[in-house]
């Protein structure tokens, strides 16, 4: 980041509701939220929500192995669609960042055309994770068939969960910029989309790695 | 304007991002759909290796962390929570795992049983 460096803590800590003088005179940061603290509020809803899924891996490594008899990941897993969803979530990650990037140049055109690819690459991903669970739901491994089933569920559920309201997030978004235009407030919501798409991306590395590669080998 | 760029990375640092990651989740799924020469616990190493290495890259170059930002209060609120779920993590499997262990009888218990 570029802002001048902060001074060491203050007397009576920070208070970031109190606008940095330091900040008054680069015109471009009014408009990104620093200054109120909502990127900073919303960094720390989406640590809170990084504590969920750690809880949610630590359930399913503790009972991912347990398969009352049923089918074990090796059986369920298809490792190329999961490959193929992986791709779609990185794509949509670096289109969101190139709408980023368009928004930084004020290019209100090429930021909602980016936007557009973004939600496509999304689509695409919860398109693949419904026909996953539809496909495992009528093969029988629904999440009551077995404690690894249930976890596995819940965590892969939730994260889908997730991308799905970033998805309800992102058009709801694009009504409002198509309406008002690149305001302060539109452009702070944007930064938070950009942070919440991108931890999601993050939270899939843990869950492709951790519950479908290692899965499939155990 | 420079301010803006310098603040959510340029095209530069999010293809570099990109391409990284690319390269990262390749390797661990080429492990399992390649089926190369390697056991199952070199294997595992490596899904495990390249999936950490890939969240720092998601860290550094999209979601842009930074010492800098916000006072230093993002890092500190990341390795916060970076510490809690470690200890979440390596605690529940920890102690699941002895609690499992101790849950299955022993041989000689076993053997006790059947002279009963």
């Amino acid at each position: 980041m570029s802002t001048p460096a902060h001074p060491p803590v203050p007397e009576g800590g920070f208070d970031f509701f109190v606008v940095d003088t330091d900040h008054q005179d680069h015109a471009d940061h009014d408009t990104t939220g620093h200054e109120t603290g909502t990127v900073l509020g919303f960094w720390i809803y989406l640590m809170s929500d990084c504590l969920i899924f750690g809880i949610l891996f630590a359930v399913y490594a503790v009972l991912g192995q347990n398969y009352a008899a049923g089918p074990s990941p090796a059986d369920l897993f298809e490792i190329e669609k999961i490959l193929l969803a992986t791709a779609f979530l990185l794509f949509s990650s670096i289109t969101y960042g190139f709408a980023v990037i368009n928004m930084g140049q004020k290019n209100q055109t090429g930021m909602m055309l980016w936007l557009a690819i973004t939600g496509l690459f999304g689509m695409g991903f919860l398109v693949m994770e419904v026909l996953e669970f539809e496909h495992l739901w009528h093969l029988g491994a629904g999440p009551g068939a077995s404690a690894f089933l249930s976890s596995f569920w819940f965590l892969v559920g939730t994260h889908g969960l997730h991308v799905a309201t970033g998805m309800i997030w992102l058009i709801v978004l694009m009504i409002q910029i198509q309406k008002h235009g690149l305001t302060p407030e539109n452009t702070r919501r944007v930064l938070c989309l950009s942070m919440f798409w991108h931890f999601l991306d993050l939270i899939w590395i843990g869950v492709f790695s951790f519950v479908y590669l290692t899965g499939v080998l155990l | 304007m420079s301010n803006v760029q310098d603040n959510h990375g340029t095209y530069k640092t999010y293809i570099t991002g990109f391409l990284l990651s690319v390269f990262l989740t390749a390797i661990p799924f080429w492990v399992v759909l390649g089926e190369p020469d390697i056991s199952v616990n070199w294997a595992i190493g490596v899904i495990f290796a390249f999936g950490a290495a890939q969240i720092l890259v998601h860290v550094h170059y999209f979601l842009h962390v930074s010492v800098k930002n916000e006072g230093g209060w993002q890092v500190m609120s990341m390795a916060f929570v970076a510490v809690l779920v470690v200890i979440v993590l390596a605690g529940s499997i920890w102690v699941m795992f002895h609690l499992n262990e101790n849950m299955m009888p022993a041989h000689e218990q076993i053997e006790r049983m059947r002279n009963l």
